[in-house]
């Protein structure tokens, strides 16, 4: 009997080591799983049918282009796209022999903080399926934590697989910019996307980054890690210098049993052996929000020019000209976070706007960078809460869009500087999981995972959500 | 212009009009209303002084990633148009372009 609820990946894959289980009976434990809890659960858009390979199965955010397999970014507006080529992530993992489960829900175009914005409907946490998973790669985080995948693959831009696995009790990785292929990945905003692992324990995500990191001749941005990904064993912090940015630490709107859990987590790193001091960060987290909502819709707005009903997707029905089978087709295709981002970013790229926003985002962008450096002049790694929050009801920031991004505040500002982040689970709120974010220079991910690992051990959290017991 | 001033109904349609977005008569002042709460809230950003800040525009400092100008297998015509919702004679079939 396989508990996909309990079984980690690096489990897994030694009991096809030790050949007590075959590929094929993991598969299909998921599967069952996957039809006993997702009519419940709604974690994916497509689950396939058969799918080759050896080794752990996974499952995949559907920006992620799978040839073959429908992808869909969860948007109407790509109902029925069925790709003809793989992106180099989903070919890495076929390359590793991992079975495709299926592609996981998301919000639209990976735009939000709940996976509410699907075109396809919601996901629901499997903590408690009245709240939110988080987003945008909700379907991917909901996916592990309700056993229904080993592992999966998210895709980051302002916080959205960092964000999830907090309130999904997972540890989500952000890799430095460039060091995992976007070739493939349906581009929300090219300068901040990058995929990253969604695991039970910090040792699955180093050894998903294993399988998906490296340069890819394909996407000219990417870059070879300096080191290789390296398994964490170390159990104590000896030697580590831990900075607490104080305004991410305090920051507003915070619920104080987050504060309360990410305090007790630092005093443990004390006790694990790491200096802890503080450091600030003042205009990042003040200003990192309004950078992040201007230069990311408006990369949008050029990315999402593509859907013109033209070559793939949905297609309106008009009797008029090429322009209006362009407007009907996007106006009916793309949900309303989408067209809101895109006309924000079509207006502060505009004529005569240019300046004043995008523009001044970009230095906004420069001032963000220069203060981690800054800090990380004193600190080897900084830490915060993930989220201020825990999961919250659905429902309850879909009307408001500036509510709902508040829910990235603490995850934004290193992302805007190009940053790595882990997101491991540090304890409960009114029962539901809190996630510490651990933030390192470009490149750190070796230190992330060595950090991560040891107070991952400490905490004793125990990733199988409670109801599920 | 000034960063954070509220958007005006002409300025939305001008916007949908840039991002090819036929809006509906009935739904331009939500929109108006929901891009003005934005842009105030994201104008924040004028507040600081950045004349003698650079700019970025990217995460890494890499420049000039010079790839070798070689022929590579491309997709075929058929699956370049396996996708298209109005293929025809081996192209994408479009309405007339302008009426």
């Amino acid at each position: 009997m396989i508990d996909t609820l309990r079984l980690t990946a690096e489990d897994a894959a030694g009991l096809l080591k030790r050949k007590e289980v075959s590929s094929e009976e993991l598969t299909r434990a998921y599967r069952a799983s996957i039809a006993e809890r997702d009519p419940e659960l709604h974690a994916y858009l497509h689950v396939t049918e058969s799918a080759d390979g050896d080794g752990v199965p996974i499952a995949l955010k559907d920006v992620i282009t799978t040839k073959g397999v429908p992808t869909t970014a969860a948007s109407r507006i790509l109902e029925g796209y069925v790709p003809v080529f793989d992106s180099t992530v989903a070919a890495c993992c076929k390359d590793a022999g991992l079975p495709l489960l299926g592609k996981t829900n998301l919000d639209e175009f990976a735009m939000g903080s709940s996976t509410e914005n699907s075109g396809f409907g919601p996901t629901r946490n499997p903590w408690d399926p009245e709240r939110v998973p988080g987003g945008s790669s909700g379907g991917s985080a909901a996916a592990v934590a309700g056993g229904l995948a080993p592992w999966a693959l998210g895709s980051d831009t302002g916080g959205s697989i960092k964000q999830p696995a907090s309130l999904c009790g997972l540890v989500g990785l952000r890799p430095t910019y460039g060091t995992v292929s976007r070739y493939g990945i349906v581009a929300f905003a090219s300068s901040l996307d990058q995929v990253g692992p969604l695991t039970k324990t910090v040792r699955d995500s180093a050894l998903l980054m294993q399988v998906i990191s490296g340069a890819d001749p394909r996407d000219s941005t990417t870059v070879e890690l300096p080191q290789p990904i390296e398994l964490p064993e170390a159990e104590d912090l000896r030697g580590l210098r831990i900075g607490i940015p104080r305004e991410l630490n305090e920051a507003e709107g915070m619920e104080p049993g987050v504060k309360q859990s990410v305090d007790a987590a630092i005093r443990l790193a004390e006790e694990l052996g790491a200096e802890v001091g503080e450091t600030r960060l003042p205009r990042s987290v003040e200003f990192g929000l309004a950078c992040y909502y201007l230069i990311a819709p408006a990369e949008a707005s050029a990315n999402l020019a593509r859907y013109d009903g033209v070559r793939f997707g949905h297609r309106a029905q008009v009797d008029g000209d090429l322009t209006e089978l362009y407007e009907r087709t996007r106006w009916e295709g793309f949900g309303d976070e989408p067209k809101r981002r895109i006309m924000l970013g079509t207006y502060a790229l505009s004529a005569g706007y240019y300046e004043a926003y995008y523009g001044q985002a970009q230095k906004v962008r420069t001032v963000i960078k220069d203060e981690f450096a800054a800090a990380f002049r004193d600190f080897d790694l900084l830490v915060s809460p993930t989220s201020p929050t825990v999961a919250f009801r659905l429902g309850e920031k879909a009307e408001n869009p500036l509510a709902m991004y508040l829910s990235d505040v603490l995850t934004i500002p290193p992302n805007m500087a190009g940053l790595p982040g882990l997101s491991i689970p540090c304890g409960l709120s009114e029962g539901l999981p809190v996630g510490l974010q651990l933030i390192g220079p470009q490149f750190s991910e070796n230190a992330l995972f060595r950090a991560g690992h040891a107070l991952e051990r400490a905490f004793a959290f125990d990733y199988v959500p409670e109801r599920l017991r | 212009m000034e960063a954070g001033v509220a958007i005006t109904r002409e300025d939305v349609l001008h916007v949908a009009r840039l991002a090819r977005l036929e809006i509906p008569a009935d739904q331009v002042e939500e929109v108006q209303g929901q891009l003005s709460a934005i842009l105030e809230a994201v104008g924040k950003v004028s507040e600081l002084d950045l004349s003698d800040v650079e700019p970025t525009s990217h995460p890494l400092d890499v420049v000039n990633a010079w790839a070798e100008d070689e022929p590579r297998p491309s997709l075929s015509r058929e699956e370049a148009l396996a996708n298209a919702p109005d293929p025809s004679e081996g192209a994408f079939r479009v309405p007339a372009v302008g009426s």
